[in-house]
Parts: C-alpha cells; sequence; structure tokens
C-alpha cells in the first residue's frame, strides 16, 4: 500500500514513575496520504500521547514504548539522531496549543521560520527569509514584509498561531500533527484558523492528525475522526459516520455533551463518573463502569472491533444495537 | 431521584486521604542521604547540649606541657590545642556556641523577615514598595561585608555578633517571603475566602501563612550554613567570640599558627564546620523536595 | 432529600418577586498599565466600561464575550473582589456602599471559578475549606453544613471530607467549589467560567447539578462563559460584552435565532458547524480581537464591522429596545431610525 501515510500498529505506551500509566493501549490506526483526521477525546485518553510518540517526543528514560510506527514507510521508532532530526521537520512536524510557549521569544518571527528552513533544506540565509515571507503570505498574515521583523510578544494570540504553522509548514512536511491548536483562542480567532488549516491542507496536500476535544472542531476540519478514550480507539469512521451514525455508546454520550441540540433546561444526559486511571493494563472494556449498556461480558474482556465498513470500526459488544432512543 | 446521576459512580482517586504532613515525613523516610545528614545534625546538636555529662576533660583546662599533641595521643583522642587543652572537649563544647550563634539568627530572622514579607506581599502597593526598597538598601552589601561592618560598629561580643547576623538575613528571607506571598496572594482561593467575608487578618491566618510558611522555612534552612560560616569568620576575625571561650571559628584562628607544626590538628574546627554546613546544606535539599506535593 | 425552598439561614427577600435581584449601573473599571523606570502610568485598559444590567429574581442570566471584554472583571466587581472606579451595585434594592455593606452584599452574593484548583487552599481539608466561609459569617454549625453540602453535590462526606484538593479530580473540585459557595446560602451565584476547564462529559454532570440546585434552592445564576451553546442550555437571558461594553442583552429563544448587532451574529457564526455536509465557509471576522487599552471611538466594534459607517466612529450608540417595550436590547447604530446610518432601520443583510 503505496498510498499509506501514517500506520500505526499495535501501539503500547506506559509511562513509569511514582505510579505507572498505561497512556496507550493497543492502538491501530492508519492514516492515508493528503488524509485529515481528528483525534477525538477528553484528557487523558491518550490522544496527546499518541502525537508525541510519533515525533518520538516523549522523554525515553520514563516512557516504554512497543508496538510499530511507519510514516512514510519509515520505520519511527528506530530513528535516533541526525536522522531523527530530519524526520522531524522534513517529513512531520507539529503545531502546539499555545504557540507563545512554542516561539523562542529571542529571536524574530522571520529568523525563526528562516533558520528550520536553512538547516533542513541547506539553502542560504536570503532564500530562506524568501520562503519565510512566502510562508507568511500563505497563512495570511497582513503586511507579512513587516512582521518577519517582529518578535513573538509583538504578535496576537491568532497570529502567532498563524505564525507557528507558516514555521511547521516551511519544510513541506507530509504530515502535520496538530495538537489543540486553536483551544486557546477566542472564537471569532479560532474559526478563522480551523478553516486556514483546511485551505493549507487542500493547498499543500499534507496530512493532518488534529487532537481536539471539541466534535465541533473536529467537523470543520477533518474527513475522518477517531474517537479515543483510556488509551485506545473505540470508533472510527468519516465525520459524517460519526456525527450521523454514532455506534459506539461513548462516542454518543459525547454528542449529547456537546450540547448543540439540547433542549434548554431539560436534563442532560451525562455519562456519570470519571475516566479510568490506568494504572493497570485494561483487561476489559475501559468504558464499561461508566456504559449505560453494560454487561458482566464487557468487563470480562476485551471488546471485539466490528468492521461495519471496509475503514469504519466500533470497538464494542454492541455494535449491532439500534440507536437509542432517549 | 434528580441528584442519582451527578452522584459519582466510580471514585478515581483509590488512596485513601492522608495528611500532607505524613506524606511529607514518608518521603524524607525513603531518602536516604536526607536521613544520613539529618543524623549527623542531631548528633551535632545533643552532643552541644549534653557536653558536660559526656565525661570529657575540662575545655579551659590547659597544660604548658601536652601543648600540640597530635591525634590519637593517649588521653587526647584527637590531640591537645595551642595552650595544651583537649580538642575533643573543646570541638564538641565549641559546637555549643558555633550553633548557637549560627541558628538564632536565622531564627530571629525567619521570624522578624517574614513578617515583614507576608505584609508586603499581601498588602502590595505602597506597604511592598517601602518594606521592599529599604530590603534592597541592604543588598547593595556583600553578606559577609555587612556582618564584618556591623559588627565592627557594635563591637565585639557574642549578642553583637547575633544582631549583625540577623541583620544580615532579614532582607533575603523578607525577600523570599514576599515573593511567595504574592504568588499566593495571585490565587483564586485568596479572592474565595475574600469574597467569604473574611477579614484580612483571617484570610492570611487561615489561607496564606499555611502555604507560605514551608517554602520560607526551607529557604531558610539553607541559610543556616552560611550563617554558620559568618559566625565562625567574625570569631576568626576577632570581633565575634573571644578567647578563652571554645568557638569553631575561634579555634581556626588561635590553631592557624600551628598549621606548619600539626597541620591535622590545626585543620579540625575546619572539617567540623564544613560537615555541619554541607549537612545542613543537604538537609534542607532534602526537606525541600519532600515538602513538593505536585509532582 | 429535604425539599426546602431556600438554604438555610438565607437573607430573607426585602424587595418582593418583583424587584430585581440585582441593578448594575454604568460600572466602570479601569487597569492602569505601568510601565517605564518610575513606574508612571503609561495607558488605561478599559476593563469595563459603561456596563449597565438588571438580574431578576431566580433567572439565569448568560453572559458572553471574548477574552478582554470585561466579564471576568464584571464578575469580580459584583461581588466586591475588585473596587469600581463608578456606578451603582444595587443588591435586592440596597445599593451597595450606602444601605449596603460589601459584608452584607457576600452573604448574598458568592462565586465559582474557573480553575477548580487554584480556587482551593491546598492545605485545607475539603470539609475545612467548604466550612470556612459559614465559620467567618458566623452561621451556625460550619461543619454539619459542610458535610450535607457535600452530600448534595455527590461527594459522600464520610469519604471526602479528610481528603485535600490534589486527591481528587477535577469535576470533584469544581463539586466541592460550588458547595463552598452555597454553604454562605448566597440568592446570587456568579459561575465565572465554571465548567469551561472541565471535560465535555465531566460538564454535562455539573450543568445538571447546577440546575438541580437552582430548582431546589430557588437560587439565582450570573452564568459567564465563552461557550454559547452551554450558555444558551443554561440560560434565560443573554447578555454579550465586547471590549467592555454591552452590546446586546436578550431572552436566549430570541437572540438564538436572530441577532441583533453585528459582533453577536459574528459570535453566533463563529461556532463550529456540527454538520459535515454544511462546514462553515468562511470565516465571519478577521482578525484578533483589538487590545482594550485605547479601545476604537465610537461604536468599539467598527473597525471589524461590515456595516460600519462614519457614524459609527464618531458616535457611541445606546443600548436601547430594538422595538418600545421590546426585551430584546442592542447596541447599535443600524436599529437606532434616529441614527444617521444609511441602513438604519432596514433589515438586516445576513
Amino acid at each position: 500500500m503505496t498510498d499509506t501515510l501514517v500506520d500505526i500498529r499495535n501501539l503500547n505506551v506506559r509511562f513509569n514513575g511514582a505510579r505507572t500509566v498505561h497512556a496507550i493501549n493497543d492502538l491501530t490506526l492508519t492514516l492515508r496520504q493528503g488524509e485529515t483526521m481528528a483525534l477525538l477525546g477528553e484528557s487523558g485518553s491518550g490522544k496527546s500521547v499518541t502525537l508525541k510518540t510519533l515525533l518520538q517526543l516523549l522523554p525515553p528514560k520514563r516512557s516504554q514504548i512497543e508496538g510499530d510506527i511507519a510514516v512514510n514507510g519509515v520505520d519511527v521508532l528506530s530513528l535516533s539522531g541526525k536522522k531523527l532530526q530530519a524526520y522531524r521537520g522534513e517529513e512531520v512536524s507539529m503545531v502546539f496549543q499555545e504557540p507563545g510557549l512554542a516561539l523562542d521569544p529571542v529571536y524574530t518571527i522571520g529568523d525563526q521560520i528562516a533558520e528550520s528552513v536553512m538547516r533542513h533544506k541547506g539553502i542560504r540565509k536570503e532564500d530562506a527569509l524568501s520562503t519565510a515571507l512566502d510562508m507568511l503570505r500563505r497563512v495570511r498574515i497582513p503586511s507579512p514584509e513587516r512582521r518577519l521583523r517582529n518578535y513573538p510578544h509583538e504578535l496576537s494570540g491568532g497570529m502567532l498561531q498563524r505564525v507557528m504553522i507558516a514555521l511547521a509548514l516551511a519544510c513541506r512536511p507530509k504530515l502535520l500533527l496538530a495538537d489543540e491548536p486553536t483551544t486557546a483562542l477566542d472564537a471569532t480567532v479560532q474559526i478563522q484558523i480551523l478553516l486556514l488549516l483546511r485551505d493549507l491542507q487542500r493547498e499543500f496536500g499534507m496530512g493532518v492528525i488534529f487532537v481536539t476535544h471539541d466534535i465541533g472542531v473536529a467537523v470543520e476540519v477533518s474527513e475522518r475522526i477517531a474517537v479515543m478514550y483510556a488509551g485506545q480507539v473505540v470508533e472510527e469512521g468519516t465525520t459524517r459516520e460519526i456525527i450521523k451514525d454514532p455506534r459506539h455508546p461513548y462516542t454518543r454520550g459525547l454528542l449529547a455533551a456537546n450540547l448543540h441540540d439540547a433542549e434548554r433546561g431539560a436534563r442532560l444526559n451525562a455519562i456519570p463518573g470519571a475516566p479510568p486511571p490506568l494504572d493497570t493494563r485494561p483487561d476489559g472494556c475501559s468504558f464499561a463502569q461508566r456504559c449505560p449498556l453494560a454487561e458482566p461480558k464487557c468487563r470480562a474482556s476485551l471488546p471485539p472491533v466490528h468492521h461495519p465498513d471496509d475503514r469504519r470500526r466500533v470497538a464494542c459488544i454492541h455494535e449491532n444495537a439500534p440507536v437509542l432512543a432517549q | 431521584m434528580a441528584a442519582l446521576d451527578t452522584q459519582l459512580v466510580e471514585d478515581p482517586v483509590s488512596e485513601a486521604g492522608k495528611g500532607y504532613w505524613s506524606g511529607v515525613g514518608a518521603r524524607l523516610i525513603r531518602d536516604p542521604v536526607t536521613m544520613i545528614c539529618l543524623g549527623v545534625v542531631l548528633l551535632l546538636i545533643l552532643s552541644a547540649i549534653f557536653a558536660p555529662y559526656l565525661g570529657l576533660a575540662d575545655p579551659y583546662k590547659g597544660s604548658m606541657v601536652k601543648r600540640l599533641a597530635p591525634i590519637g595521643t593517649e588521653g587526647n583522642i584527637l590531640g591537645t590545642d595551642e595552650q595544651g587543652r583537649d580538642m575533643l572537649a573543646r570541638l564538641i563544647y565549641g559546637g555549643r556556641l558555633t550553633l548557637f550563634i549560627g541558628l538564632t539568627p536565622v531564627v530571629l530572622a525567619f521570624f522578624i523577615g517574614g513578617t515583614l514579607g507576608i505584609v508586603a506581599g499581601y498588602a502590595g502597593g505602597w506597604v511592598n514598595t517601602v518594606i521592599m526598597r529599604t530590603v534592597d538598601v541592604f543588598f547593595a552589601f556583600p553578606s559577609v561585608l555587612l556582618a564584618i561592618a556591623i559588627s565592627g560598629a557594635l563591637g565585639a561580643g557574642i549578642v553583637n555578633s547575633l544582631v549583625s547576623l540577623t541583620i544580615v538575613f532579614i532582607p533575603p528571607i523578607t525577600r523570599v517571603a514576599e515573593a511567595v506571598t504574592s504568588g499566593v496572594r495571585a490565587l483564586e482561593y485568596i479572592d474565595a475566602a475574600r469574597a467569604s467575608g473574611a477579614n484580612t487578618l483571617t484570610v492570611i491566618r487561615v489561607h496564606v501563612i499555611g502555604n507560605v510558611l514551608s517554602p520560607i522555612f526551607v529557604y531558610a534552612t539553607s541559610l543556616t550554613s552560611v550563617c554558620m560560616i559568618l559566625a565562625a569568620g567574625l570569631s576568626f576575625l576577632g570581633i565575634g567570640v573571644r578567647p578563652p571561650e571554645p568557638e569553631w571559628g575561634l579555634m581556626l584562628n588561635t590553631l592557624r599558627s600551628a598549621i606548619y607544626v600539626n597541620p591535622w590538628l590545626s585543620a579540625l574546627p575546619g572539617v567540623m564546620i564544613f560537615i555541619t554546613s554541607l549537612c545542613l546544606n543537604l538537609l534542607s535539599d532534602g526537606v525541600r523536595s519532600a515538602m513538593n506535593v505536585r509532582d | 432529600m429535604s425539599e426546602t425552598k431556600t438554604l438555610p439561614d438565607t437573607t430573607p427577600d426585602k424587595g418582593g418577586p418583583a424587584q430585581p435581584l440585582l441593578i448594575v449601573r454604568d460600572l466602570v473599571k479601569y487597569f492602569p498599565v505601568r510601565g517605564g523606570i518610575l513606574g508612571g502610568k503609561k495607558a488605561v485598559v478599559q476593563a469595563v466600561d459603561g456596563v449597565s444590567f438588571e438580574v431578576r429574581k431566580g433567572e439565569t442570566l448568560g453572559i458572553v464575550g471574548e477574552s478582554g471584554c470585561g466579564k471576568s472583571t464584571t464578575a469580580r466587581l459584583l461581588i466586591g473582589l475588585l473596587e469600581k472606579d463608578k456606578g451603582e451595585i444595587i443588591y435586592d434594592g440596597q445599593a451597595l456602599g450606602s444601605r449596603l455593606s460589601l459584608r452584607d452584599l457576600r452573604r448574598g452574593v458568592q462565586m465559582v471559578f474557573q480553575d477548580s484548583y487554584a480556587s482551593l487552599n491546598p492545605r485545607l481539608t475539603i470539609e475545612a475549606s467548604i466550612a470556612f466561609g459559614a465559620r467567618v459569617q458566623g452561621l451556625s454549625d460550619p461543619v454539619g453544613r459542610a458535610r450535607k453540602l457535600m452530600d448534595r453535590v455527590g461527594l459522600a462526606p464520610e469519604r471526602f471530607a479528610q481528603r485535600y484538593p490534589h486527591e481528587v479530580s477535577g469535576g470533584q473540585r469544581q463539586r466541592i467549589n460550588i458547595a463552598r459557595a452555597l454553604a454562605m446560602s448566597p440568592r446570587l451565584v456568579v459561575l465565572d467560567e465554571a465548567v469551561s476547564a472541565l471535560d465535555k462529559s465531566v460538564e454535562a454532570q455539573v450543568l445538571n447539578l447546577l440546575s438541580d440546585l437552582r430548582r431546589e434552592f430557588g437560587l439565582t445564576y450570573i452564568f459567564i462563559s465563552h461557550d454559547l451553546n452551554v450558555v444558551r442550555y443554561i440560560s434565560d437571558r443573554i447578555l454579550v460584552m465586547y471590549l467592555g461594553e454591552v452590546v446586546e442583552i436578550a431572552p436566549v429563544d430570541q437572540i438564538w435565532t436572530s441577532q441583533a448587532h453585528p459582533y453577536t451574529r459574528s459570535l453566533f457564526s463563529a461556532m463550529p458547524s456540527m454538520d459535515p455536509d454544511n462546514r462553515t465557509k468562511e470565516p465571519p471576522l478577521a482578525g484578533d480581537p483589538p487590545n482594550p487599552i485605547n479601545p476604537p471611538s465610537g461604536c468599539r466594534f467598527h473597525t471589524r464591522c461590515r456595516f460600519a459607517e462614519s457614524v459609527c466612529k464618531a458616535r457611541v450608540p445606546a443600548l436601547k429596545p430594538l422595538t418600545a417595550g421590546s426585551e430584546h436590547l442592542a447596541a447599535c447604530h443600524l436599529h437606532d431610525l434616529g441614527s444617521g446610518h444609511s441602513k438604519a432601520g432596514k433589515e438586516m443583510l445576513p
């Protein structure tokens, strides 16, 4: 399969410290070239850890990683040194939630983008700066020539996130990882960034993995959605399938909790309880203790993964149950 | 019935609620370096307190015959000083004064500087400006110089050393207390407490002190070793304790002349100062990391 | 569960049901920005500038707006955590500062903060945190009151009373904060982004709890949030702020179907679509909100407004009912026939 961009197989990530945390448990995920996928989940679901593993950003001493990750045919987990540096930035790059923290306050915007281009492409400073200028234009920053010479603190939050995106895309990576890039932004700015990312994806044709806890954000940017819970993908499908025909009880609960079409003042069908602490590896369905449909066998063994469709899957014994009338 | 689904199905915290200090204690016990240092410091303090009951020789009684006996001499296991006085006795008795002069100023400065810092940090505004700018004046001088200057002006003697060292340590403790307090002051639980109608003193007593005391305390313990060295330094210079009182700094000074005759012997007070300050430093580091909850 | 109409020891009602519980008139708060070597005043942040509104007894007023619009500053002014520069705060017919002391205001108005961790003293047990306010106000049996409220917000006192804030989850901490606010038996609770930091599934639980408590104890809420879906769900009326000013106030159903102010309209269109077949095509606004230091003249939204004309730059629009007697108020020259705006009174283009 040459059109597979990301191929994660049976990934397990465990953190050892004062407390052991099984952050990712047997995660399998594929992304095709030029596809945009949202990893949807709540805090502690393992969505950010998945992104960090893809870039080998986890602290090596405290984390134990098993499984295979291939990006564009490259075995990511075996990379180190120069090859890893080249992989980060050229093949894959990342946009963070807080651009103010991800950019260096003592260099100008232009210098930071140019430095990255020079390092990866080995070109002269003047050429790198013109690439930087071009990138600022592409992320639609007004008066980009002037902005090149600005320092990060001189820009507003929305502008900084645009700069961060320009920096991430300057070396034309094949895969862009976005870790909640709009969560810290105001509503009217968030939608601008989402639409910008959507346009840039079309323009550059890279694959995008977009981590978010907000279903609305996922709908705006992605073609596919993988819903994560307790370090596993519980449901995956196209955005349309997930929104219009959610099968997993957790996905349904999340959709209801979005309040998008909740009746005003009516009782919400809240998912009770809180996510499991993950200090042991789950040996049953992790969602069973909060699930309205749970049966004894849900707790007894891992749920089967159904594939109602070629690229659609649901990890639940109730896969065929009709949508509950609520 | 309505409350059913607001009731929590599963409580994600499995460990039973334990007190904060028992957690700190448990972490301290698991840290061998800190425990060893604690042992050494306790040993020094106890031996200093109970020195008269340890069956030691008289630390003031010299002998012209036994002057500068080397380490290992029978009857004087650590030798004798330039006046023939027993070194072991003088080192242990010396610990009394040295530790007293080393710890007291820090304790005094902890209360005075802590109060000033908490007031400055909580009140803010002009109160803060007045206190902190005054404190800043003292930072213009190196602490050693300041201690010597004040001691020199007041004259030699134990009380004057205590006063000058206390003055030296008030500014840094005030500064730390102010920084910690203004950090806590900005947190929302202070706002919540104010919003409940509590007066300023109650808010400080219940919500501020408990949260700022341990960082200030840890900082103060790290100053004890500096204070001890400074105290010894003052005595060494002759503006602290006066002879014939046994005190490590003073002993170091008087044995200076014997350095070519019996170098090991003359180094002994220095070794004591070194061990004590090292243990105090490591101890305060250990306490600091044990007190850090959020990891 | 005991079916009390109010929390124990609630201050008695004074003005009757028609008297709004809270009236805010022309509230102003500026913050000086200090800078330079001597720390002199460099500029002024006009955080809240002439805000007026009412909160009726038993209703929930939602306040929405983006960062820097002054919604949190307003909340802090209401409970006296910040001192107002100008304006009036009238609680149940009594003006703060003349007939009402700050201490009495705080018996009636309490607040729940966004950061559930920072708003709890890490050194106090949960029980002690909840009981603290009741104790300083001299209410009877603070501990018993705390334990009852813990039970009511879904935290079994026998398991949680002696725990510390870092030992419980974020959702549980926010329940503690709610209980702490209720321990003072307030009539008005200001919820400043109280559910924003929670995960969606936990957020729904806390919203259910808030609805139950309101019904059970006859509470009045001011609910501040940036999440329009949440505000719509919980509020009776919505107030929209932009750069320190109120631009629109209306009952939820009216504002949800037709937004009068162009900013409100943009804010609503900026909500992510939930329909994959009908995604947002174009952002409703370009750029970030301007800095509240030196805000634009006239209507503060004119720099980003599609309908802006010279009158918008020149004159500040007043907050007025759309039609006489209407509950729907907006501050926009488009809705003021005498404003001189060329499109005034005409149907606003979509």
